[in-house]
């Protein structure tokens, strides 16, 4: 395995857009909303930008395609724009590029913004996906629920977890995003919500109700890096540095080989794997001090405690009604309320998911302010669990 | 001899309920309670007349892979998906039979399943070492609250001909065309239009059935009292029963029409009858089976007594008892494209097909084929030229693999109520099948608690999806739960 990029890139700006139904504002305006608050932070001007990763998911409803949405959105001095997609995890790959730069000596500064305008669709939930020309002729007229639902059933006959057990314990999940949600601003959903509504709430794909699926929203987010050098030569201090970035993509074992049960993602935990071994990380139960994970649906949420290796596999689902996942529980996960209350604009969401952990390492969490985290971890999925791409990345106070 | 060496049949599982139908609609047609009796099948809304030919073919064919002795494959049917694409060659391709084998589509009257049946018999005759698969499949719609909406029902036949082994021979036939119209549609319409009743059955069936029968026994050499199953579809009661008295056949050889739990089927209907009254045959019998349209065809078959050593999968019989009452009339308005419903942004995606990429999958997509790895064994779905063997992606090894057959049972599923559905909610899930491969696929016939991680399920040809705009079918195969294996499992276990 490659020595890795531990240490060799600092964050030294965020920016979140407010996130939720903002039928006042383009992909554009949230893409300007993010950049300024990350230019702010990082105390630079635009010509100190050496290149940007511009990630958008659905061209469809959104941008359209290409590097110029971004720099026209944002008036980047005729920089290198280039636009990721990588399903779900898009935004992290928007982090990965800008990062892979700076740590290669490609460029000093990079901007990383990751965008999705979902309220332009006309109904609720993702928009139809187009697909090709082959996959639609075979594939299941399917939505991301139903397709995320089926870890519930792998899970259960696994694990011999009971159709109520499994469901209480999907329910804590979102139980437990809306209690962190509340206290975020920047959050779409802000209520407060109880396992019973959770669990009596309208059936979407068997076994997810309406509150075990993450909010449909708009919002953009942003990430300026570079060197730990240059960033205390331009006076930055207590630095966020990156200590590991990794992805992995499924090659059609889980689709196609009968040594996949359905019950978990293969590619999380090759990720996993390889991430806390660039980050140094041998019990990741012990040394995260929290995490943002893809919690799209709360079943993906449950699994995913197991495939980083947090949880034990087939105790995920106990852990997690034991509180170990709450805000005072022994990993946080989803402080600032997740993909459930912040809502899923798609390139947004990686990055978003790092914006939390480096506003807590930097102690700016407000009411949400976890005591001396150390380590945070994210874990930014895309696709389905038969068929996807997983990024796990991990950021730290330099010296950690 | 020439004859019958293999038949089978298939009847969708969904009964919809004559009282329910008719019940809905006696505010406007109050003579419809006259009918508000039994039950008729219903085709799923992934069902047509391809997709039930194709079941029961497979029922007549059996499970075994290997179908090149099938020369030929013959569809009768007056309501093919396509009116110009060959209709036949679907069934060809979702079968696999061979690309040499022929394939022909016969239609236009509600006697095409004999003409059907014939016309296999007179290549046998010209070439007796030929076996020709002949289906009949229909899936007629009528206009809400009309009596065929209640006298029609859906289903399928099939049989293969051939010169050998028969298990009933062809002993004689008689044909006469007569451009009686006792209904039509025209080429651009819906709907049938019909003349009356009366008239039909006392010009029409009363005076061109018998004499054609008559022609039909004489070339047998048979006499009319000697026949021992008599089969002569009408939706007209009495007519099977009056004409049979006419002729001298005994009245116990009428053929139960079937009128009671499946209804009409078209021109597949005499052959529906056919396969139904084979599985109780006895060797010796005699069985005339005869068609009214536009004229009269009959045949005349002397059962053989190798009528026991091959039996369909499931037979009429099988199919008849796998079913499901269905009281929702609204639900069969729906899946027959009767009513215009709202069914949201969702259902607004282009289903525009890729014929390009159609044929390049051609085995795939519409005959069910995967790989195996020469080396390794390993089996998948689709082929792909780098095998998806975990640490051994071998190049070039794979051969193709049919999965259309094989046990399979489900490994992940949900019921999806959000995406748009038919029928929903839609269950899908990754199908995983005996001997290796799995497909995430669409899981059909299914009604809520159906569905579970290990319900046994069988693979059925159905309509993928519908180009509205195009006026183009998409076909492919989805999982259907296997009752009947659900049922032997059970009845093993009680007696354990």
């Amino acid at each position: 395995m490659p020595a890795g990029i531990k240490d060799k890139v600092a964050v030294i700006g965020m920016g979140c857009s407010k996130f939720g139904e903002r039928w006042d504002a383009g992909p554009e305006e949230l893409m300007v909303e993010a950049y300024l608050e990350a230019m702010a932070d990082a105390k630079i001007e635009p010509t100190q930008l050496d290149a940007a990763w511009f990630s958008t998911h659905i061209d469809e409803i959104g941008t359209g395609k290409g590097g110029t949405p971004a720099s026209l959105a944002l008036r980047l001095p005729n920089i290198a724009v280039t636009r990721v997609e990588n399903f779900c995890a898009s935004g992290s790959e928007a982090f990965r590029g800008a990062v892979y730069a700076v740590a290669a000596g490609a460029a000093d500064i990079a901007l990383a913004i990751g965008v999705e305008k979902l309220k332009d669709t006309g109904y609720g939930g993702l928009p139809v996906a187009n697909p090709g020309t082959l996959a639609p002729q075979t594939m299941p007229n399917g939505s991301a629920p139903g397709n995320f639902a089926q870890l519930a059933s792998a899970y259960r006959a696994k694990h011999g977890v009971s159709k109520d057990d499994l469901k209480r314990a999907i329910a804590h999940v979102s139980v437990k995003s809306h209690a962190n949600g509340s206290k975020n601003p920047k959050a779409h959903l802000r209520n407060v919500v109880t396992e019973e509504t959770v669990m009596n709430a309208p059936m979407i794909a068997e076994p997810l109700g309406l509150f075990d699926c993450c909010g449909v929203s708009d919002g953009a987010a942003a990430a300026i890096v570079t060197t730990p050098e240059i960033a205390k030569a331009m006076g930055h201090s207590d630095l966020v540095t990156v200590k590991a970035m990794q992805l992995s993509v499924s090659n059609g074992l889980e689709s196609q080989h009968n040594s996949w049960d359905g019950s978990y993602f293969h590619t999380a935990r090759i990720a996993a794997k390889k991430a806390y071994k660039e980050a140094g990380v041998e019990n990741p139960r012990k040394e995260i001090s929290m995490m943002e994970v893809h919690d799209c649906f709360s079943i993906t949420e449950l699994v995913t405690m197991e495939d980083l290796f947090i949880s034990e596999e087939g105790k995920g689902w106990r852990d997690v009604l034991d509180g170990f996942y709450d805000a005072d529980g022994g990993v946080p996960c989803q402080i600032d309320g997740g993909l459930k209350c912040f809502g899923h604009p798609i390139g947004a969401s990686g990055l978003r998911m790092l914006y939390e952990m480096y506003l807590q390492l930097k102690g700016r969490a407000g009411e949400r302010q976890l005591k001396n985290p150390k380590l945070g971890m994210t874990h930014n999925l895309g696709g389905s669990p038969s068929t996807n791409v997983c990024s796990v990345a991990i950021v730290g106070l330099q010296g950690v | 001899m020439v004859g019958i060496t293999a038949y089978g049949g298939y009847v969708p599982r969904l009964r919809l309920q004559r009282a329910a139908a008719a019940k809905a609609n006696a505010w406007l047609a109050p003579g419809l309670m006259g009918k508000a009796k039994g039950e008729r099948a219903m085709a799923n809304w992934d069902e047509d007349a391809i997709t039930m030919a194709v079941e029961a073919a497979r029922d007549a064919l059996g499970p075994g892979e290997d179908r090149s002795h099938i020369n030929a494959c013959i569809l009768a049917t007056t309501t093919a998906p396509f009116a110009d694409r060959l209709n036949a060659g679907i069934v060809s391709a979702a079968l696999t039979l061979e690309p040499n084998a022929g394939a022909s589509d016969i239609t236009g009257t509600q006697r095409a399943g004999l003409t059907a049946l014939s016309t296999a018999l007179g290549v046998v005759k010209g070439e007796p070492k030929a076996n020709v698969l002949v289906c009949a499949s229909d899936k007629r719609r009528a206009r809400a609250a009309s009596t065929a909406e209640l006298d029609n029902g859906d289903a399928a036949a099939a049989f293969v001909i051939g010169g050998k082994d028969t298990l009933a021979d062809w002993i004689g036939g008689a044909v006469t065309t007569a451009d009686f119209v006792d209904h039509f549609r025209g080429a651009e319409e819906a709907f049938d239009y019909n003349w009356e009743e009366r008239w039909i059955r006392d010009e029409g069936y009363a005076k061109i059935v018998p004499p054609t029968i008559e022609r039909a026994l004489k070339s047998a050499k048979v006499k009319a009292e000697d026949v021992a199953t008599f089969i002569l579809p009408s939706t007209f009661k009495g007519v099977a029963d009056s004409i049979a008295k006419k002729l001298k056949i005994k009245p116990e050889a009428v053929r139960d029409n079937l009128a009671a739990n499946v209804g009409e089927a078209g021109c597949a209907h005499a052959l529906v009858m056919l396969a139904h009254a084979l599985e109780t045959a006895k060797a010796g019998d005699v069985i005339v089976v005869a068609q009214f349209g536009q004229g009269c065809e009959a045949n005349v078959f002397r059962v053989t007594d190798r009528i026991g050593s091959v039996r369909p999968v499931r037979g009429i019989s099988g199919w008849l008892a796998d079913r499901k009452e269905e009281t929702n009339y609204l639900k069969f308005l729906v899946f027959n494209d009767l009513v215009e419903w709202d069914k949201g942004m969702r259902a607004e995606k282009d289903n525009k097909t890729a014929l390009t990429t159609l044929y390049r999958n051609n085995d795939m997509i519409l005959g069910l084929v995967g790989g195996r790895c020469k080396e390794t064994g390993v089996v998948q779905f689709p082929r792909t030229r780098i095998s998806v063997n975990p640490n051994n992606p071998t190049v070039d090894t794979q051969e193709p693999y049919k999965f259309a057959e094989r046990e399979a049972e489900v490994l992940t599923w949900s019921a999806d109520y959000l995406t748009f559905a038919m029928s929903p909610p839609n269950h899908y899930g990754m199908i995983v099948f005996d001997g290796g491969g799995r497909i995430f696929m669409d899981i059909t016939d299914v009604e809520p608690g159906d569905v579970d991680s290990g319900t046994p399920v069988r693979m059925s040809f159905r309509v993928k999806e519908k180009d509205d705009k195009r006026g183009f079918t998409r076909y492919f195969w989805k999982a259907v739960p296997d009752r009947r294996r659900m049922a032997n499992a059970g009845a093993k276990q009680a007696a354990e």
